[in-house]
């Protein structure tokens, strides 16, 4: 099947509501395995990893829980394919380079993927929005369980589920959660909380992990040790930590109502004008402003405007999507040009600005 | 703006932010004295150093003599420089030169979390006997002898290993490997 028919449309993606969703976007639970008795995918010959990548495949595939998704190889695909997967965080920019001998499996409802021969021969992904770590854990382990009957995972009684880099090795796991704090931001408080998260072992990265930027306010925060450490407790640690973000983040916005108001309706108010009016508008500019529109939205200043229209925007409005929309491939500049031209027909007609005087 | 480097008066050219412990650090440097530190010198910065910190490379590098895996043919200079392993025999070639970067790393050395289930019967059974001998040797401590022999009988039936699986059958093995799992 064509991977772009596959997709889910980008309102159904953005209409899913979960817990704690005015600072967590989602929580995700990653695993590393790899099967015995074969090289890992750094090491391995192209044949090898092709014929690896046959072998697991369909394995996968088989699973209840990827019954009627999506499976194949990543040499066929497009590179404006690849693409929309990483913008929809289903791919790693690295697997996106990745062509013959690595593979991907993606779930009818895209919160379950699989990437064959990354890094490792599996790297099992679980997605769901809001603060539902727990229970993506739980989804997490039941699927990973469940591949256990067809695969034998490389395991040593001491080291745990074994992985090309050892910074993985034990449970193989990493949790993390996106956090949208644009109030830590506004007050300057967020070096502060970054740095406390760092001490306690978790590790702070932008949108799309590893070395990006923290654009439109989003921060991931995820556990950095995988051995001498259960799932559980990891799992646990995450949530704790992340309450506690929360708990900082919400004193912020409270902070900037009190102490700063016109200040806020001035950022809010022009993130908006910009957005409704601009002819020319860069995917940069436009996920910091539309996340000052999400926090306009979440501290009920707007009537007529809701959060998944901001995250759909947010979602359509990255590279590959913009294209995908438009139907031809883009240059930077014309992006741009079509970015506005989007964002002016949703926000445009939006009525009741509800910002004080 | 300058170098940071005690009687250095030179204007500092090369500015490092490094993050240590949580803790912004920033470093300015002039030209020379970045030299000496080997800032300027990109190998002095090798990425898994950067990655694994504590100097993991160097670590992997101080085994004695030039280890290689006999699976894949992986060599301690391929580690050095990628970061990754070869397979996962690797671990038990590169276990001693590993073992210190694992402390460094982790929280522990020991695995403590999910276990394959196949595995997992079998961990089992070592981790109860590894209890009895605990509760075994504190009961000789205490001069509870009662308690003594009871554990001791109960150790003593573990030596003899349950030879029927207590694993339940699977309901159709289909390859070599569920039969494996379960004893057909």
């Amino acid at each position: 099947m064509e991977l772009r028919k596959f997709l889910s449309s980008t309102t159904d993606l953005s209409t899913c509501e979960g817990p704690q969703d005015h600072v967590v976007l989602s929580s995700r639970v990653r695993l590393a395995r790899n099967v015995t008795g074969r090289p890992f995918p750094g090491r391995a010959k192209k044949a090898s990893r092709v014929e690896t990548c046959q072998f697991i495949q369909p394995a996968i595939a088989a699973a209840s829980l990827m019954r009627g998704g999506f499976s194949e190889s990543m040499e066929p695909l497009q590179a404006l394919d690849k693409q929309l997967l990483v913008e929809r965080h289903l791919i790693s920019r690295e697997h996106a380079a990745k062509g013959a001998g690595s593979g991907l499996v993606l779930s009818k409802d895209e919160t379950l993927s699989v990437m064959i021969n990354e890094e490792d021969h599996l790297r099992m992904q679980a997605l769901l929005p809001g603060l539902q770590v727990k229970q993506v854990w739980k989804k997490m382990d039941k699927f990973d369980t469940s591949l256990e009957k067809k695969l034998d995972f490389a395991f040593d009684a001491q080291l745990g589920y074994l992985t090309a880099c050892p910074t993985n090795l034990g449970t193989g796991i990493r949790v993390s959660a996106m956090l949208h704090l644009p109030g830590l931001v506004l007050t300057d408080q967020v070096n502060q909380i970054v740095q406390a998260v760092t001490k306690l072992g978790h590790a702070v990265r932008g949108l799309y992990g590893e070395g990006t930027e923290a654009l439109g306010h989003l921060f991931q925060v995820s556990n950095q040790m995988t051995l001498g450490e259960s799932e559980a407790d990891i799992i646990e640690r995450i949530h704790k930590v992340v309450l506690q973000v929360i708990e900082h983040e919400e004193n912020a916005r409270q902070t900037l109502l009190r102490t700063k108001a016109k200040e806020l309706y001035n950022h809010i108010g022009r993130a908006y004008g910009t957005l409704a009016h601009a002819h020319i508008v860069s995917s940069k500019e436009t996920m910091n402003q539309l996340s000052l529109l999400r926090l306009g939205v979440k501290l009920e200043l707007f009537k007529g405007l809701t959060t998944p229209m901001l995250d759909e925007l947010f979602l359509l409005s990255q590279p590959a999507h913009m294209q995908e929309l438009v139907g031809e491939k883009l240059s930077g500049e014309e992006r741009d040009l079509h970015r506005a031209d989007l964002l002016r027909k949703h926000l445009g007609k939006v009525k009741g600005l509800k910002l004080p005087e | 703006m300058q170098c940071c480097q005690p009687d250095c008066e030179n204007e500092a050219t090369v500015h490092l932010t490094e993050i240590v412990d949580g803790q912004m650090k920033k470093i300015d440097l002039c030209e020379e004295c970045a030299k000496e530190q080997g800032v300027t010198d990109p190998k002095g910065f090798a990425l898994a150093d950067l990655l694994l910190g504590l100097g993991a490379a160097s670590e992997m590098e101080s085994g004695s003599g030039e280890l290689e895996c006999p699976a894949c043919g992986f060599a301690q200079a391929d580690f050095k420089k990628s970061g990754r392993l070869g397979c996962s025999d690797c671990y038990a070639t590169f276990a001693e030169p590993l073992e210190g970067m694992l402390k460094q790393m982790h929280k522990g050395t020991q695995h403590v979390g999910k276990v394959p289930k196949a595995l997992r019967q079998e961990m089992d059974f070592t981790k109860h006997r590894q209890q009895l001998e605990k509760q075994l040797s504190k009961a000789i401590e205490t001069e509870d002898y009662e308690q003594a022999a009871l554990v001791r009988d109960q150790l003593r039936g573990l030596d003899v290993p349950p030879e029927e699986p207590v694993e339940p059958l699977e309901p159709k093995p289909k390859s070599a490997k569920s039969v494996k799992g379960g004893e057909a």
